[in-house]
Protein backbone atom coordinates (compact mmCIF):
# COMPACT_ATOMS: atom_id res chain seq x y z
CA UNK A 1 0.00 0.00 0.00
CA UNK A 2 1.35 3.35 -1.34
CA UNK A 3 1.09 5.78 1.77
CA UNK A 4 0.61 9.80 2.07
CA UNK A 5 3.80 10.09 3.32
CA UNK A 6 5.77 8.81 0.18
CA UNK A 7 4.07 11.34 -1.90
CA UNK A 8 4.55 13.96 0.67
CA UNK A 9 8.46 13.31 0.68
CA UNK A 10 8.76 13.45 -3.14
CA UNK A 11 7.27 16.31 -3.10
CA UNK A 12 9.64 17.70 -0.77
CA UNK A 13 12.69 16.05 -2.79
CA UNK A 14 11.52 18.23 -5.53
CA UNK A 15 10.94 21.18 -3.50
CA UNK A 16 14.59 21.01 -1.89
CA UNK A 17 15.79 20.26 -5.88
CA UNK A 18 14.01 23.32 -7.03
CA UNK A 19 15.33 25.76 -4.21
CA UNK A 20 19.17 24.33 -4.60
CA UNK A 21 18.96 24.92 -8.63
CA UNK A 22 17.41 28.40 -7.69
CA UNK A 23 20.37 29.45 -5.38
CA UNK A 24 23.20 28.54 -7.20
CA UNK A 25 22.62 28.29 -10.96
CA UNK A 26 23.87 31.16 -12.70
CA UNK A 27 22.23 31.02 -16.32
CA UNK A 28 18.78 32.43 -15.74
CA UNK A 29 17.15 29.70 -17.25
CA UNK A 30 18.34 27.39 -15.28
CA UNK A 31 17.32 29.26 -12.44
CA UNK A 32 13.53 28.66 -14.25
CA UNK A 33 14.22 24.91 -13.78
CA UNK A 34 14.07 25.25 -10.47
CA UNK A 35 11.44 27.27 -10.22
CA UNK A 36 9.18 25.15 -12.35
CA UNK A 37 10.87 22.19 -10.13
CA UNK A 38 9.05 24.01 -6.97
CA UNK A 39 5.69 24.14 -8.50
CA UNK A 40 5.64 20.66 -9.42
CA UNK A 41 6.63 19.45 -5.99
CA UNK A 42 3.51 21.83 -4.98
CA UNK A 43 0.85 20.87 -7.43
CA UNK A 44 2.01 17.25 -6.71
CA UNK A 45 1.14 17.54 -2.78
CA UNK A 46 -2.06 19.23 -3.30
CA UNK A 47 -3.12 16.18 -5.64
CA UNK A 48 -1.54 13.88 -3.06
CA UNK A 49 -3.79 15.31 -0.38
CA UNK A 50 -6.45 15.99 -2.58
CA UNK A 51 -6.45 12.02 -2.84
CA UNK A 52 -5.62 10.68 0.65
CA UNK A 53 -8.50 13.26 2.48
CA UNK A 54 -12.18 13.01 1.54
CA UNK A 55 -13.93 12.12 -2.13
CA UNK A 56 -13.27 16.16 -3.00
CA UNK A 57 -11.61 17.23 -6.05
CA UNK A 58 -11.09 20.51 -4.62
CA UNK A 59 -7.09 19.70 -4.39
CA UNK A 60 -6.97 18.76 -8.14
CA UNK A 61 -8.53 21.85 -8.94
CA UNK A 62 -5.76 23.72 -7.38
CA UNK A 63 -3.32 21.63 -9.19
CA UNK A 64 -4.62 22.46 -12.64
CA UNK A 65 -4.32 26.40 -11.03
CA UNK A 66 -1.28 25.53 -9.83
CA UNK A 67 -0.30 24.23 -13.45
CA UNK A 68 -1.72 27.41 -15.68
CA UNK A 69 0.07 29.69 -13.31
CA UNK A 70 3.34 28.10 -14.17
CA UNK A 71 3.10 28.21 -17.69
CA UNK A 72 2.07 31.70 -17.75
CA UNK A 73 4.51 32.90 -15.30
CA UNK A 74 7.02 30.63 -17.24
CA UNK A 75 6.35 32.07 -20.45
CA UNK A 76 6.20 35.80 -18.96
CA UNK A 77 10.09 34.95 -17.25
CA UNK A 78 11.08 33.23 -20.94
CA UNK A 79 10.10 36.54 -22.52
CA UNK A 80 11.92 38.48 -20.04
CA UNK A 81 15.42 36.70 -20.69
CA UNK A 82 15.34 36.83 -24.48
CA UNK A 83 14.59 40.56 -24.04
CA UNK A 84 17.75 41.14 -21.43
CA UNK A 85 19.30 38.93 -23.68
CA UNK A 86 18.94 40.91 -26.99
CA UNK A 87 19.48 43.93 -24.88
CA UNK A 88 22.73 42.83 -22.96
CA UNK A 89 24.02 39.82 -25.18
CA UNK A 90 23.74 37.36 -21.65
CA UNK A 91 21.76 35.67 -19.46
CA UNK A 92 24.33 35.15 -16.30
CA UNK A 93 22.05 36.10 -13.38
CA UNK A 94 25.28 37.37 -12.06
CA UNK A 95 25.93 39.60 -15.30
CA UNK A 96 22.32 41.12 -15.01
CA UNK A 97 23.57 44.12 -12.06
CA UNK A 98 21.95 47.04 -14.08
CA UNK A 99 18.70 48.44 -13.67
CA UNK A 100 18.81 50.92 -16.88
CA UNK A 101 20.47 49.14 -19.43
CA UNK B 1 -0.66 -5.51 -5.55
CA UNK B 2 3.02 -5.82 -5.16
CA UNK B 3 3.78 -5.03 -9.17
CA UNK B 4 1.94 -1.59 -8.31
CA UNK B 5 4.11 -0.72 -5.46
CA UNK B 6 7.44 -1.96 -7.32
CA UNK B 7 6.35 0.44 -10.42
CA UNK B 8 5.39 3.19 -8.01
CA UNK B 9 9.10 3.08 -7.04
CA UNK B 10 10.32 2.99 -10.43
CA UNK B 11 8.66 6.28 -11.24
CA UNK B 12 9.21 7.48 -8.07
CA UNK B 13 13.25 6.59 -8.58
CA UNK B 14 12.80 8.42 -11.74
CA UNK B 15 11.18 11.69 -10.67
CA UNK B 16 13.34 12.12 -8.01
CA UNK B 17 16.76 11.28 -9.98
CA UNK B 18 16.02 13.24 -12.98
CA UNK B 19 15.11 16.09 -10.52
CA UNK B 20 18.36 16.17 -8.98
CA UNK B 21 20.44 15.49 -12.58
CA UNK B 22 18.44 19.05 -13.50
CA UNK B 23 20.17 20.24 -10.66
CA UNK B 24 23.59 19.11 -11.04
CA UNK B 25 24.14 18.83 -14.88
CA UNK B 26 26.50 21.28 -16.01
CA UNK B 27 25.13 21.22 -20.01
CA UNK B 28 21.92 23.11 -19.77
CA UNK B 29 20.56 21.52 -22.33
CA UNK B 30 20.69 17.95 -20.15
CA UNK B 31 19.24 19.90 -17.72
CA UNK B 32 16.41 20.19 -19.64
CA UNK B 33 16.00 17.21 -21.06
CA UNK B 34 16.17 15.70 -17.51
CA UNK B 35 13.68 17.85 -16.51
CA UNK B 36 11.40 16.92 -18.86
CA UNK B 37 11.94 13.18 -17.61
CA UNK B 38 10.70 14.68 -14.16
CA UNK B 39 8.04 15.84 -15.54
CA UNK B 40 6.93 12.91 -16.84
CA UNK B 41 8.00 11.23 -13.53
CA UNK B 42 5.62 13.87 -12.15
CA UNK B 43 2.46 12.80 -14.41
CA UNK B 44 3.15 9.10 -13.75
CA UNK B 45 2.51 9.78 -10.28
CA UNK B 46 -0.64 11.57 -11.11
CA UNK B 47 -1.63 8.68 -12.65
CA UNK B 48 -1.15 6.83 -9.34
CA UNK B 49 -2.97 9.45 -7.60
CA UNK B 50 -6.32 9.00 -9.58
CA UNK B 51 -5.55 12.55 -11.32
CA UNK B 52 -6.13 11.04 -14.57
CA UNK B 53 -7.01 14.66 -16.18
CA UNK B 54 -4.15 16.55 -14.39
CA UNK B 55 -1.98 13.38 -15.88
CA UNK B 56 -2.93 14.96 -19.38
CA UNK B 57 -2.44 18.10 -18.58
CA UNK B 58 0.94 17.85 -17.17
CA UNK B 59 1.78 16.17 -20.62
CA UNK B 60 -0.10 18.54 -22.55
CA UNK B 61 0.98 21.49 -21.19
CA UNK B 62 4.74 21.14 -19.17
CA UNK B 63 6.11 18.80 -22.12
CA UNK B 64 4.37 19.85 -24.96
CA UNK B 65 4.03 23.83 -24.30
CA UNK B 66 6.62 24.77 -21.03
CA UNK B 67 9.69 22.25 -22.82
CA UNK B 68 9.88 23.42 -26.42
CA UNK B 69 9.71 27.12 -25.13
CA UNK B 70 12.42 26.48 -22.81
CA UNK B 71 14.26 24.75 -25.18
CA UNK B 72 13.97 27.15 -27.52
CA UNK B 73 14.92 30.16 -25.34
CA UNK B 74 18.05 28.25 -24.73
CA UNK B 75 18.49 27.72 -28.68
CA UNK B 76 17.81 31.27 -28.78
CA UNK B 77 20.35 32.65 -26.02
CA UNK B 78 23.82 31.74 -25.34
CA UNK B 79 26.18 28.86 -26.74
CA UNK B 80 25.17 25.95 -24.40
CA UNK B 81 28.84 24.95 -23.81
CA UNK B 82 30.89 27.24 -22.25
CA UNK B 83 28.87 28.02 -19.58
CA UNK B 84 30.32 28.69 -15.67
CA UNK B 85 27.00 27.14 -14.32
CA UNK B 86 27.48 27.40 -10.69
CA UNK B 87 27.74 29.95 -8.30
CA UNK B 88 30.59 28.53 -6.81
CA UNK B 89 30.89 30.22 -3.36
CA UNK B 90 27.05 29.70 -2.83
CA UNK B 91 27.43 25.98 -3.27
CA UNK B 92 28.19 25.17 0.04
CA UNK B 93 25.65 27.59 2.14
CA UNK B 94 23.06 25.81 -0.54
CA UNK B 95 24.15 22.29 0.25
CA UNK B 96 23.30 22.95 3.66
CA UNK B 97 20.54 24.92 2.77
CA UNK B 98 19.35 21.80 1.01
CA UNK B 99 19.47 19.39 3.77
CA UNK B 100 18.03 21.43 6.43
CA UNK B 101 15.28 21.76 4.47
CA UNK B 102 14.62 18.82 3.65
CA UNK B 103 15.11 17.96 7.08
CA UNK B 104 12.63 19.54 8.46
CA UNK B 105 10.26 18.59 5.98
CA UNK B 106 10.92 14.88 6.39
CA UNK B 107 10.52 15.04 10.07
CA UNK B 108 7.46 17.05 9.71
CA UNK B 109 6.14 14.60 6.88
CA UNK B 110 7.17 11.50 9.08
CA UNK B 111 5.90 12.20 12.38
CA UNK B 112 2.63 14.31 11.87
CA UNK B 113 0.10 11.80 12.40
CA UNK B 114 -2.17 12.62 9.44
CA UNK B 115 -5.66 12.73 10.91
CA UNK B 116 -8.67 11.88 8.93
CA UNK B 117 -6.55 10.38 6.18
CA UNK B 118 -8.26 7.70 3.93
CA UNK B 119 -5.48 5.22 4.09
CA UNK B 120 -6.38 2.85 1.11
CA UNK B 121 -9.10 5.29 -0.99
CA UNK B 122 -11.09 3.70 -3.31
CA UNK B 123 -10.09 3.74 -7.16
CA UNK B 124 -12.60 6.58 -8.42
CA UNK B 125 -13.80 7.03 -12.35
CA UNK B 126 -12.45 9.57 -14.58
CA UNK B 127 -11.99 13.12 -12.95
CA UNK B 128 -12.13 15.17 -16.06
CA UNK B 129 -16.60 15.84 -15.36
CA UNK B 130 -16.21 16.08 -11.60
CA UNK B 131 -13.35 18.71 -12.28
CA UNK B 132 -15.41 20.65 -15.61
CA UNK B 133 -18.63 21.14 -12.92
CA UNK B 134 -16.32 22.07 -10.42
CA UNK B 135 -14.73 24.41 -12.19
CA UNK B 136 -18.21 26.12 -13.49
CA UNK B 137 -19.82 26.27 -10.16
CA UNK B 138 -17.66 26.70 -7.10
CA UNK B 139 -14.44 27.76 -8.78
CA UNK B 140 -15.74 29.99 -10.94
CA UNK B 141 -14.56 33.12 -10.38
CA UNK B 142 -10.61 32.00 -9.59
CA UNK B 143 -11.29 30.37 -13.17
CA UNK B 144 -12.32 33.49 -15.15
CA UNK B 145 -9.45 35.51 -13.03
CA UNK B 146 -6.97 32.32 -14.32
CA UNK B 147 -8.43 32.95 -18.14
CA UNK B 148 -7.73 36.48 -17.28
CA UNK B 149 -3.92 35.96 -16.09
CA UNK B 150 -3.40 34.03 -19.22
CA UNK B 151 -4.58 36.85 -21.22
CA UNK B 152 -2.66 39.17 -19.83
CA UNK B 153 0.75 36.90 -19.75
CA UNK B 154 1.00 36.50 -23.35
CA UNK B 155 0.20 40.11 -24.58
CA UNK B 156 3.05 40.45 -21.76
CA UNK B 157 5.14 38.39 -23.64
CA UNK B 158 4.48 40.06 -26.77
CA UNK B 159 5.09 43.22 -25.42
CA UNK B 160 8.08 42.40 -23.92
CA UNK B 161 9.92 40.71 -27.04
CA UNK B 162 8.73 42.86 -29.86
CA UNK B 163 9.49 46.33 -28.03
CA UNK B 164 12.37 46.97 -30.31
CA UNK B 165 10.47 46.10 -33.48
CA UNK B 166 7.95 48.31 -33.02
CA UNK B 167 10.59 51.82 -32.13
CA UNK B 168 12.32 50.75 -35.40
CA UNK B 169 9.29 49.85 -37.12
CA UNK B 170 7.63 53.24 -36.38
CA UNK B 171 11.09 55.45 -37.18
CA UNK B 172 11.10 53.70 -40.52
CA UNK B 173 7.74 54.79 -41.22
CA UNK B 174 7.97 58.40 -39.83
CA UNK B 175 11.69 58.82 -42.06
Amino acid sequence: MISLQSYLIIGALLFAFGLFAIVTRKNAISVLFGFELVMNAAGLNFAAFSHYSDKTLDGQIFTLFIIALAAAESVVILALIISVYQKMNTVQVSDISKLKG
Amino acid sequence: MELKEIIFLLIAGITVLSGWLVVSLKNIIHSAFSLLVSFFGVSGLFVYLHADFLAATQILIYIGGVMILILFSIMLSEKVYNLSIFHRSKFFPALLILGGILLILGRVILETSWKGQVLDPAPSGPTTGTLGVLLLNEYLLPFEVISVMLLASLIGAVVLIRKEVFGSEREDTSS
